[in-house]
């Protein structure tokens, strides 16, 4: 199968950047409710508008291999950029996992991110390779970053709820009665 | 105590032509792989003989239940109330004490509001106080269930203490995955007014002895209500034998349809509760000033009811007789313990739950060393094994067993010793793509 793709299996035996780190804007927590997997995860971001940098990505993450590696990649992804190019990164990661395989994915932009596009093929598992950048969005949002350009250019093939970025713990969609 | 009634499990021949009577069986899935499903504890497949009932009732005598006096609304009557015979006698009770639900979700809620809407002024008038007052519910009462709940059978008692101020209490579970009856003493007492708990545990596969629970609810005078989705699919059930006073079950896990489940409770109760859902059918007198009900069970089916999905659980409990309840347990009971067999080889592998076939059902749910359910689950579908991974809608229960979330397989009459070793097989390819086991 071409889900597990050893740059995954790499990144959920040894995440990158994991653990919760100091200083940071804010910390937000979120749950998957299908399994239980969880996040917390905090967000440092220097600078303000336009030159705003996301300065540290740290976070905790207990999941399966999935979610662990799409936080790994997320930190490895964001760190030392730019907001603006985060959620670019972030937009570009939604829209292939959310593509049913049709978006193979940009290495420019998401980097191993490319590694989770078979991902796609898998509706239950979308979720979980988007934990952390849920996380990570509602972090910047709780931080005091405008991300609303970012919402509206959802992709309309996204079937993933937007709610998630509404609250500090919130609710994946996908509910497991 | 042995609530496992051995028969001889199914021969080759006779697996084959239960499987053949399941077309989705027949499918493959993931790259041409033929399906293994386990499953069936989330929901069963439907045989032939239970679609054929549904299409027969739209074709010949689709029509409103208990409405209308024409041909066909005396035949979908008689066919709804037809399913309810056959239903109430699926598990030794009257049929006036069966009441059609949307599912078994819906049924727990349907006794749980009647505590609460017995509270409200009016609603108990006519009915003999000793009666009224075990509905009584406020603060200073409590309400036990246990800690192996299905969520169905766990968030309506919390939203019921809520509402009314009672408090909520529960028996506790034993690391090996049973009752912890110690408890049963100092849990369930003279505060005592409910205790509801599972016949059978959907994730440890635990059968519960429902009559020592029994016995005890009794002596302190508290109403029992019995979670039977895991137990009346795989297990005869005789409601007169259980001794409590409600069971629920649903349709969809036991070889019917979906979107119907039963509450079966006895009829002096059901004829004290006040209603839950409200609106037509269930009517005696509708005034603009104020309603009177009808009596049990019409008083809890509120508006068109499904009749066509009534007649196609009557047809999964006339296959489940045909194939002989005690036969389908022997199947599954052999299934399980091959199960537990091969997987106590797997020293990776640990089993939540009892991990011997003693008072013990068909669900089986176990952790790899290291590995995510969520992973493990995907790599057995990659080889057309279906299981459930999560926490089976029992996030307590696994909370109690120190994890986050297990694999489960579960079984029905149409699974093979076969399938089980396609598990096996697919398993073992978990640690290897994982790396944890070298």
């Amino acid at each position: 199968m071409d889900l597990y793709q050893e740059i995954i299996l790499e990144h959920s035996k040894r995440p990158l950047h994991a653990g919760l780190r100091e200083p940071f804007d804010a910390e937000v927590h979120h749950v998957n409710p299908t399994c239980g997997d969880e996040v917390t995860l905090r967000v440092h971001v220097s600078g303000e508008g336009q030159s705003a940098v996301v300065a540290d990505v740290s976070y905790d993450a207990s999941g399966c291999s999935i979610s662990t590696a799409a936080t790994s990649v997320l930190a490895v992804e964001v760190i030392g950029h730019g907001v603006k190019e985060a959620l670019a990164s972030y937009l570009a990661m939604k829209s292939m996992l959310t593509s049913k395989g049709v978006d193979p994915g940009d290495e420019e932009q998401i980097g191993d991110g490319v590694a989770f596009a078979g991902v796609a093929k898998y509706p239950a598992r979308v979720k979980c390779a988007l934990l952390g950048w849920m996380a990570f969005t509602d972090a910047l949002t709780q931080a005091g970053v405008d991300i609303s350009a970012t919402s509206t250019a959802t992709p309309a093939s996204a079937t993933s709820d937007n709610d998630t970025t509404r609250n500090a713990i919130t609710h994946n969609a996908m509910e497991d009665s | 105590m042995s609530n496992v009634a051995l028969g001889a499990p199914f021969t080759a021949a006779e697996s084959s032509t239960i499987r053949s009577d399941f077309a989705i069986l027949s499918r493959t899935v993931r790259d041409e792989k033929p399906l293994v499903y386990l499953d069936s504890g989330a929901t069963s497949h439907k045989p032939r003989q239970v679609l054929d009932a549904e299409r027969a009732f739209y074709e010949e005598r689709n029509s409103a239940v208990h409405r209308g006096a024409h041909q066909l609304a005396e035949e979908a009557t008689d066919a709804f109330e037809g399913a309810r015979e056959t239903v109430a006698r699926f598990i030794g009770a009257q049929p006036q004490e069966v009441v059609f639900t949307k599912n078994a979700t819906e049924a727990l809620n349907l006794v749980a509001y009647a505590f609460s809407n017995a509270a409200a002024a009016g609603a108990m008038d006519g009915v003999d106080p000793a009666l009224a007052a075990r509905f009584a519910l406020g603060v200073g009462d409590e309400i036990v269930i246990t800690e192996m709940e299905h969520h169905s059978n766990l968030v309506p008692w919390q939203e019921l203490a809520r509402r009314t101020g009672a408090t909520l209490r529960w028996i506790g579970i034993t690391d090996d995955g049973r009752l912890n009856l110690d408890d049963l003493q100092t849990v369930i007492t003279a505060r005592t007014k409910v205790v509801a708990f599972t016949h059978v545990s959907n994730v440890l596969g635990t059968i519960n002895p429902v009559a020592a629970i029994v016995d005890r609810a009794r002596a302190v005078g508290a109403l029992t209500i019995l979670d039977a989705c895991q137990s009346v699919p795989h297990l005869a059930v005789d409601v007169a034998g259980l001794g409590v006073d409600f069971i629920a079950f649903s349709g969809h896990k036991m070889l019917g349809p979906m979107g119907i489940g039963v509450l079966w409770g006895r009829y002096e109760l059901l004829a004290a509760m006040p209603p839950f859902l409200t609106g037509g059918s269930m009517i005696e007198i509708v005034t603009m000033a104020g309603t009177t009900y009808a009596a049990p069970p019409q008083r809890f089916e509120a508006g068109v009811p499904m009749a066509a999905q009534a007649v196609g659980m009557a047809a999964a409990c006339d296959y489940l007789t045909a194939l002989g309840m005690e036969r389908v347990t022997a199947q599954e009971h052999e299934l399980t313990e091959a199960l537990l067999a091969g997987l106590s080889q797997r020293p990776w592998v640990r089993v939540i739950g009892p991990v011997d076939g003693r008072d013990r059902s068909g669900a089986v749910a176990f952790v790899v060393d290291g590995i995510h359910p969520h992973d493990v689950g995907q790599i057995l579908d990659d080889a057309g094994v279906a299981v459930r991974v999560g926490h089976h809608c029992a996030w307590p229960l696994h909370r109690r067993m120190g994890i986050t979330a297990t694999t489960r397989a579960s079984f029905a009459a149409y699974n093979t010793l076969a399938e089980v070793d396609v598990l096996l097989t697919a398993l073992d390819r978990v640690p290897v793509i994982f790396g944890t086991v070298v």
